[in-house]
């Protein structure tokens, strides 16, 4: 019987011990309150940790990386393009007292996170222009198309004066501050996805196939140019073959024209008389055929002896 | 108590129907049960101990895998990191061991999912993970762009401890990393060097994660078939094909080129060879019209007169037979009009 009395007050404190103890992980911290009041500095050290049972409560809350992702929404560029942008931070609970009394637990504080840092991604995503949140540098862009030379036209990327790790610089300093009252140390802001709403997606479609076509055609024009080109040179070097074997050849006939008279000229020399009386007997027997008709007269040395036989002269 | 009644009325009957035929009262039964009873409390706390014992002893060694370390946490407090094999660790409640595989290579895919990894590995279709992949590129067009990023844990400790939702804020940073390196790249850079672009984004990745603490290492980022959207895939195919119709368009040319010249080159050396035959002929018959001539002059030259006339009378002993009419007219004729229309009634008689 008496054992029995013992062993009620001993569970009585084995429960109140072991409902006072509380063990903080190696991510969290705790603030310990009594009746909602806290008590003390806020525990950030892990381990095994004793409080007062019922009167005294242990708030947990995380120590490490924290993340938002923001709400992905349209937002106009400063040129006037919609884009769909979806942010998202990293936090940490610096201040958990703070943390625990302004905004009392995680999902309060995303609440908070999303009326500030929203905001300031639509005020800077509004006050630049689209290539300055797209660019982060101005790096020389590789436009050049194999055989076409550059294709950039004529939309004016134009130089970037931010870029976009100076915008989600700027976006985090201007969200920083009003987030310290909260406990919160806002650690960066970037941005995760970047695009245009629909509509604008259809109209950039249509300018990059255009710009596609127009290479497309260039490369097109090219090949005829080119093969015109060769075409061309097919016919001068058609006429320059032609016309040179023409002009050779001529040279070689003139100047065995030139020769052949030099020979004639050289052998006929000795007797013109006789080369004349010769050749017009040559002449003579290839031009007259059947078809001529001959009126010789009886006075012709050939018919001299036809009238008589006296006719013997010189 | 229904099943206490079933065995009272079965004990009942045994007992009634024993050799010793003594039917035994109520009392004596519940004397033997109340025995039990008191002796149960005793025997039940060895059950519970040893059960609580067994409990604790087999939390208080665990194994480690190979390819991982055990972190242990006392009270949530981290306390050491053990290699493989077997260790201990004070029991549950006060020592938690937690795995982490740190030389296993995780993968994490954006923009497509491997539905079955194999010899050939089939992807779930990009269309459904289009938001990962399209991306705005330096000279505002947009691509889409499907990666994959290989890592592993080199830091235990930062990568249980540091950042809540780990794997939320790996995504995360990765695709805020690839879009970056992605929007200061054109969409010429975007398709045909990936390499250089995986590099980047490999190093910009890994400054983000350190920076984080995340106690990630990237091992690689692989960059599959970066295109452009679907819509615009006809127009970049169609320069490719236009490239190919200017180079045919080329050779076509040159083709009819090459059908035409050599040709027209052998037809001027054909005109110049049948120019120098024509020389050739033309100076060998003047030489030797020439040395004929001269041949026949020498012999003249010795009896001209008679020779002369031998040669004028030969030629017409060939020529006149094969003149057609011939006519003679006497000298003093001198009216040789109707004369000439002889020929002509004859011709036309015929």
């Amino acid at each position: 019987m008496k054992a029995k009395l013992l062993i009620i007050p001993l569970a009585i404190i084995l429960i109140a011990f072991f409902s006072g103890a509380y063990v903080i992980d190696e991510t969290e911290q705790v603030v310990i309150t009594q009746f909602g009041k806290a008590i003390g500095k806020p525990n950030i050290n892990p381990g095994l940790y004793f409080k007062i049972p019922i009167v005294q409560q242990a708030n947990f809350f995380p120590k490490n990386l924290l993340e938002w992702d923001g709400d992905a929404g349209q937002v106009p560029t400063l040129d006037k393009t919609f884009i769909y942008v979806d942010a998202f931070a990293r936090w940490k609970i610096v201040d958990p007292l703070k943390f625990f009394e302004t905004v009392n637990n995680v999902v309060g504080a995303l609440a908070r996170l999303d009326d500030i840092i929203d905001p300031a991604v639509r005020n800077f995503i509004t006050s630049y222009s689209l290539i300055e949140t797209v660019r982060n540098t101005n790096r020389e862009l590789d436009t050049f198309e194999v055989g076409v030379g550059n294709t950039q036209d004529e939309r004016t990327l134009g130089e970037i004066t931010m870029g976009r790790g100076k915008i989600t610089q700027g976006i985090l300093q201007q969200a920083q501050p009003k987030l310290k009252d909260f406990g919160i140390e806002l650690v960066d802001v970037q941005i995760k996805r970047l695009n245009y709403v629909e509509q604008v997606r259809t109209s950039v479609y249509s300018r990059m196939i255009a710009e596609r076509k127009q290479i497309a055609q260039k490369f097109r024009s090219e090949g005829e140019g080119e093969a015109r080109i060769i075409e061309g040179n097919q016919e001068k070097e058609m006429k320059r073959i032609t016309s040179e074997a023409y002009k050779t050849a001529q040279e070689t006939m003139g100047k065995a024209d030139a020769e052949s008279t030099m020979i004639y000229a050289k052998a006929y020399e000795k007797d013109p008389g006789f080369y004349s009386f010769t050749k017009s007997l040559d002449v003579y027997e290839s031009t007259m055929d059947k078809e001529s008709s001959l009126l010789l007269s009886t006075d012709s040395d050939f018919l001299k002896f036809f009238k008589g036989y006296k006719a013997e002269g010189n | 108590m229904a099943w206490d009644w079933d065995k009272l009325q079965l004990q009942k009957k045994r007992t009634s129907g024993g050799p010793s035929g003594n039917p035994s009262s109520m009392d004596e039964v519940f004397e033997r049960i109340k025995g039990a009873r008191n002796k149960f409390p005793g025997r039940t706390w060895i059950i519970v101990v040893v059960v609580a014992l067994l409990f604790l002893g087999s939390s208080c060694f665990y194994t480690v895998a190979v390819d991982e370390v055990g972190v242990v946490q006392r009270f949530g407090k981290y306390v050491r990191t053990t290699q493989p094999g077997l260790s201990f660790k004070l029991p549950r409640g006060v020592e938690t061991v937690t795995k982490v595989k740190i030389r296993y290579v995780f993968k994490e895919e954006f923009g497509l999912r491997t539905l079955q990894a194999g010899v050939r590995t089939r992807y779930a279709s990009s269309a459904s993970y289009e938001n990962e992949s399209l991306m705005l590129t330096g000279d505002l067009n947009v691509a889409v762009v499907p990666w994959i990023v290989q890592y592993r844990i080199k830091n235990p400790f930062d990568y249980l401890f540091k950042v809540h939702n780990i794997r939320t804020t790996f995504r995360d940073l990765a695709e805020a990393s690839m879009r970056l390196v992605v929007g200061d790249s054109s969409i010429n850079e975007v398709i045909s060097k990936r390499e250089e672009i995986a590099v980047k984004d490999a190093a910009l990745l890994q400054k983000l994660l350190d920076e984080a603490e995340t106690g990630i290492k990237v091992v690689t980022v692989e960059m599959k078939r970066t295109n452009v959207p679907e819509q615009v895939q006809p127009s970049f195919n169609e320069v490719n094909q236009a490239v190919q119709e200017k180079e045919r368009m080329i050779y076509q040319a040159k083709e009819a080129y090459n059908k035409v010249i050599p040709a027209a080159k052998g037809n001027a050396e054909k005109t110049i060879k049948s120019a120098e035959g024509y020389a050739l002929d033309r100076v060998n018959r003047a030489k030797g019209d020439a040395a004929r001539f001269l041949e026949l002059y020498q012999a003249y030259s010795k009896s001209e007169n008679v020779t002369r006339r031998r040669l004028y009378l030969e030629a017409m002993q060939r020529i006149l037979p094969k003149l057609g009419n011939k006519y003679i007219v006497d000298a003093d004729q001198k009216n040789l009009l109707p004369l000439l229309t002889l020929g002509k009634s004859e011709g036309g008689k015929k």
